[in-house]
């Protein structure tokens, strides 16, 4: 084979390729406003250094960009970081960190319709942010668990008061975590899919 | 101190069906063809694949292979998902999209399609997962 002396492909360490018996990935995505810890959660509990996806968007909408005109579209370039865990050697999970704002969830096919979950990440300084993502998140019955975001400066709110603060659900968990901590963030893994798991026992999907 | 406050919101209804096409004075019509098969790069096929489609090559990049569908085939000679491809070849997750599709088309990989969420969901996969986390 000639490489041609180019440098090195980039691509995952030997240590990160996934085994070839992998036959299947899942996701669980992290959602919150900017800021609020979403690529650290994500870095603190995956496996491999977190990469980051684009998608561009214009006006005109997605799909078809090419040059010609351009000068009278705005493109924006939407980023999105995700990690991996592996579950078994068949078994993969991403965790995808996303904006809030709704606008750009179309852009990645399927990203909240086929998750099997999402965690709403919260920061009490700028509770209000994440309003508008529970409600979507509802709209599209998409289950969720609220984690807390504990920033040393944020203001405390006794848990009782910001579930009535958010209109919580009463089974609709909610925990405090700090995403700078690996056990601490995949506590609230663990607390979505035992969620899940009780609503597959229950039979009420969400 | 009190905290804002929001209000909760509920599912959407699922939309109405449409209504039944009226029958043109009784004439038998044929079946409309409501699906087509895309070509490489038009978005049917694109909507294929998820972000955590894994992907694999089948084979040895042919010399007919372009730059891009060269380097994917390299990138995948162990399972790697269409978000790492997108992110390894620094290039937009609908761009790696239309790659797949293509490479689909000539058999060059093969796509290991995801696990989605289910109306029910399979407890059993959940397990599997609850474990997995257990051990990091």
């Amino acid at each position: 084979m000639d490489f041609n002396g180019s440098d090195t492909l980039p691509g995952p360490r030997t240590e990160d390729q996934l085994p070839h018996t992998a036959q299947a990935a899942a996701k669980i995505v992290i959602v919150g406003g900017f800021g609020v810890g979403k690529t650290t959660m994500v870095g603190s509990v995956s496996e491999i250094r977190p990469l980051t996806t684009e998608e561009t968007m214009t006006q005109a909408g997605i799909g078809i960009d090419d040059n010609y005109g351009s000068e009278s579209k705005t493109a924006t370039t939407v980023a999105m970081d995700f990690g991996r865990i592996s579950i078994t050697d068949q078994l993969v999970l991403y965790l995808f960190g996303t904006p809030g704002q709704q606008r750009f969830w179309f852009l990645w096919n399927g990203l909240f319709e086929g998750a099997l979950g999402a965690v709403v990440l919260v920061d009490t300084r700028r509770l209000e942010v994440s309003f508008d993502v529970m409600g979507r998140l509802e709209e599209r019955g998409v289950p969720f668990v609220v984690a807390i975001n504990s920033f040393p400066d944020a203001p405390r709110y006794p848990i009782a008061e910001l579930r009535r603060a958010l209109d919580l659900s009463a089974d609709i968990p909610m925990v405090e975590c700090d995403v700078r901590r690996r056990a601490s963030s995949r506590d609230v893994l663990l607390t979505l899919v035992r969620f899940l798991h009780s609503l597959a026992l229950t039979g009420s999907a969400g | 101190m009190t905290p804002p406050r929001r209000q909760r919101r509920t599912p959407a209804p699922a939309p109405e069906p449409p209504p039944p096409e009226p029958a043109e004075g009784g004439r038998e019509k044929n079946p409309e063809r409501l699906y087509v098969v895309a070509g490489p790069g038009e978005d049917g096929a694109r909507a294929a694949v998820d972000l955590v489609t894994l992907i694999v090559a089948r084979a040895e990049p042919p010399p007919s292979a372009s730059p891009e569908q060269a380097a994917l085939l390299r990138l995948c000679s162990a399972p790697l998902s269409a978000a790492e491809l997108s992110a390894y070849l620094n290039l937009p997750f609908s761009a790696i999209t239309v790659l797949i599709t293509e490479l689909l088309t000539a058999e060059l990989v093969q796509a290991r399609a995801p696990i989605v969420r289910q109306a029910v969901p399979d407890r059993s996969l959940l397990e599997a997962v609850m474990h997995g986390l257990q051990r990091l």
